[in-house]
């Protein structure tokens, strides 16, 4: 073996290569199968992340720096990694009527989630700028497919390359920045880059490339006035992959900013905290204000998602162990009252009716009161009321905010929850009050009756009993590098 | 520092220099002559049937993919095997495993009908 590489680098990645592994068994699957049996298909996708999941499993307390120091396996990586898997396991099993009612290529689609989650998982563990670029373009790549899978679809056409020459061009300021990083500091490596960076003199050039950082990392985020692209690419894409992008990519690019910025950037938290201040003020009006005049269901969702990525902005502001704490909770909650909210949307869908639209949500609770009932659980969950996992969140991450004293900060993101109740509630409106629309039943395939029971427990067991996931998240943060330097930024000041 | 990039600055100093020499010169001496053939794609080639903008079809590009992936094959492999020695038995399974990869996608391409041309 070359020098500087041993066995245990091999053993610490082993649920990024199970899933490698799994992802190419399901494309020969794919081929080798004949159309009859592509449902298994979906299972057999399930069980990948499944087992990808328990070899992920005995990592929840390491804490080692492998492949000469590209990969941190810590407790950070380990609870975003969760997320991510958590998520792809409930998007795939709603995407499994979804995808005989449009006709997708189930091979492909299963294949680019499993792609796109080997992306994220390397996001949240790399701490050097490489891997952390590789694993975005992992992601990205595999998302820009997904999009524009819907062929027929000018929509779906339209969103995609939008999509990907935004992301494109995002992607290129952010290497822009970074390579500005690396040519001050002489090291991609983010904690190398700390120790280096605190030594020298503040110069201009590195304020423009941290700027340049926090613009490529807003695109990914979806924070206004980087958020252009959502609405459109939300709408357009097919509605699980819309489910998937809006929490997985979103809690990755987080996992990708708390990298950069409180383990390679802590000593410029006093440039970078009143950027994301503003970025976060803004990105929760301007997300609530937007969502309140939607007709299209995906599109709302979209403006709500930007709105919530306000929210754990509030966290990263917070910059504090506490802060870090309350938005990987709050990423965890999100993913089941979103997917939840999606599970729904694309339930709505059947061979007669787009389901796109809020009026499509009309009349539900008079011929499916137990989907109703779960849409409005998910709805208030989003908007924050009190026994959901949302209001747990939110409680969180403002208290978090408040410790660290930005309590105007607080302040706006209740009045933003106000706000976000008008939009949320309307959708309850048109279930409950709305007169009935006609049009074939609606059916739950046994995979999305298990996709909205895990969606729906989680909502509700974490909003009543949230004990477990606060120990998991705040054992997760102990580990993490970020805080650690950040403790150091303030004791140094 | 700055003086290593003196080199640099010359010769683009040098070459910008050199085209607009070229250019300048060159119109002072030669001969304005035009006729249709000097108007046509390839003064001295074959002569163009159709626009160039016209539609073909998309196999051409499937054809063209699939050739970048194997040629990105080569690039990897031909540095590998410069260093074959050094990189011993670990190099070896690591090349495997890529073109594993590699052969996973061909099967997929090849079943999936992209090298048919009908």
């Amino acid at each position: 073996m070359p020098a500087g590489f041993s066995a245990a680098d091999f053993f610490y990645i082993l649920p990024e290569l199970v899933l490698t592994g799994g992802a190419l068994l399901v494309l020969v699957v794919d081929v080798l199968t004949s159309r009859q049996q592509r449902p298994l298909l979906g299972w057999l996708t399930v069980g990948v992340l499944l087992v990808t999941t328990l070899t992920l499993l005995p990592f929840s307390d390491a804490n080692v720096v492998v492949s000469r120091g590209l990969l941190a396996i810590d407790g950070f990586a380990f609870f975003f990694k969760l997320i991510f898997l958590l998520t792809a396991i409930v998007t795939v099993l709603m995407s499994s009527s979804y995808i005989e009612v449009e006709e997708l290529r189930a091979g492909e689609y299963y294949f680019l989630i499993l792609c796109a989650t080997l992306g994220m998982m390397f996001m949240a563990s790399g701490i050097d700028l490489v891997t952390i670029f590789i694993g975005l373009e992992t992601m990205a790549v595999a998302f820009y497919i997904l999009t524009g899978l819907l062929k027929p679809n000018r929509r779906s056409n339209e969103a995609a390359v939008k999509y990907f020459l935004l992301g494109a061009f995002s992607l290129g300021i952010l290497l822009y920045g970074m390579s500005m990083l690396y040519g001050l500091s002489g090291t991609t490596n983010l904690r190398e880059l700390a120790t280096v960076l605190a030594t020298q003199e503040r110069s201009a050039l590195l304020i423009v490339a941290l700027i340049l950082v926090v613009g490529g990392v807003g695109f990914k985020i979806a924070a206004v006035p980087f958020h252009m692209w959502a609405p459109d690419v939300y709408e357009g894409a097919p509605t699980p992959v819309t489910a998937f992008l809006s929490v997985g990519s979103k809690a990755a690019a987080f996992a990708m900013l708390l990298r950069i910025f409180t383990e390679g950037l802590p000593f410029l938290a006093e440039v970078w905290q009143p950027m994301f201040w503003v970025l976060a003020v803004v990105t929760m009006t301007v997300g609530n204000l937007a969502a309140l005049t939607q007709s299209n269901i995906k599109r709302m969702l979209a403006y709500s998602s930007i709105a919530h990525a306000g929210y754990v902005l509030i966290g990263v502001v917070a910059n504090s162990s506490r802060g870090i704490t309350a938005l990987m909770i709050y990423l965890m909650l999100y993913v089941f009252m979103q997917l939840g909210a999606f599970a729904v949307v694309v339930m709505l869908r059947r061979h007669d009716v787009v389901g796109d639209e809020l009026k499509d949500l009309s009349g539900l609770y008079f011929r499916y009161p137990v989907a109703a009932c779960a849409m409005l659980f998910f709805m208030l969950s989003l908007g924050g009321i009190p026994p959901t996992a949302g209001f747990m969140g939110k409680f969180w991450l403002f208290s978090a905010a408040i410790e660290s004293g930005y309590i105007w900060l607080a302040v706006i993101g209740v009045l933003n929850s106000a706000i976000s109740l008008y939009y949320y509630v309307r959708v309850v409106v048109f279930m409950w009050i709305r007169e009935e629309v006609l049009g074939s039943p609606i059916t739950a395939s046994p995979a999305m009756v298990v996709a909205l029971t895990v969606a729906l427990a989680g909502a509700v067991i974490f909003g009543v009993y949230p004990r477990p996931l606060f120990e998991l998240a705040e054992l997760s943060v102990q580990s993490f590098g970020g805080v650690v330097a950040a403790a150091e930024a303030i004791s140094y000041r | 520092m700055l003086e290593a990039y003196v080199p640099i600055l010359l010769f683009v100093l040098v070459a910008i220099g050199f085209a607009i020499f070229t250019l300048v010169f060159a119109s002072l001496l030669y001969p304005e002559r035009y006729s249709k053939v000097k108007l046509e794609p390839y003064e001295c080639g074959i002569e163009p049937e159709t626009d160039a903008r016209d539609r073909y079809s998309i196999r051409f590009y499937l054809v063209a993919m699939l050739f970048v992936i194997f040629d990105v094959e080569t690039v990897f492999m031909f540095p590998w095997a410069v260093i074959m020695d050094e990189l011993a038995l670990f190099g070896l399974i690591e090349m495997i495993v890529f073109l594993f990869i590699l052969v996973v996608g061909y099967v997929y391409a090849w079943r999936k009908g992209a090298l048919e041309w009908t």
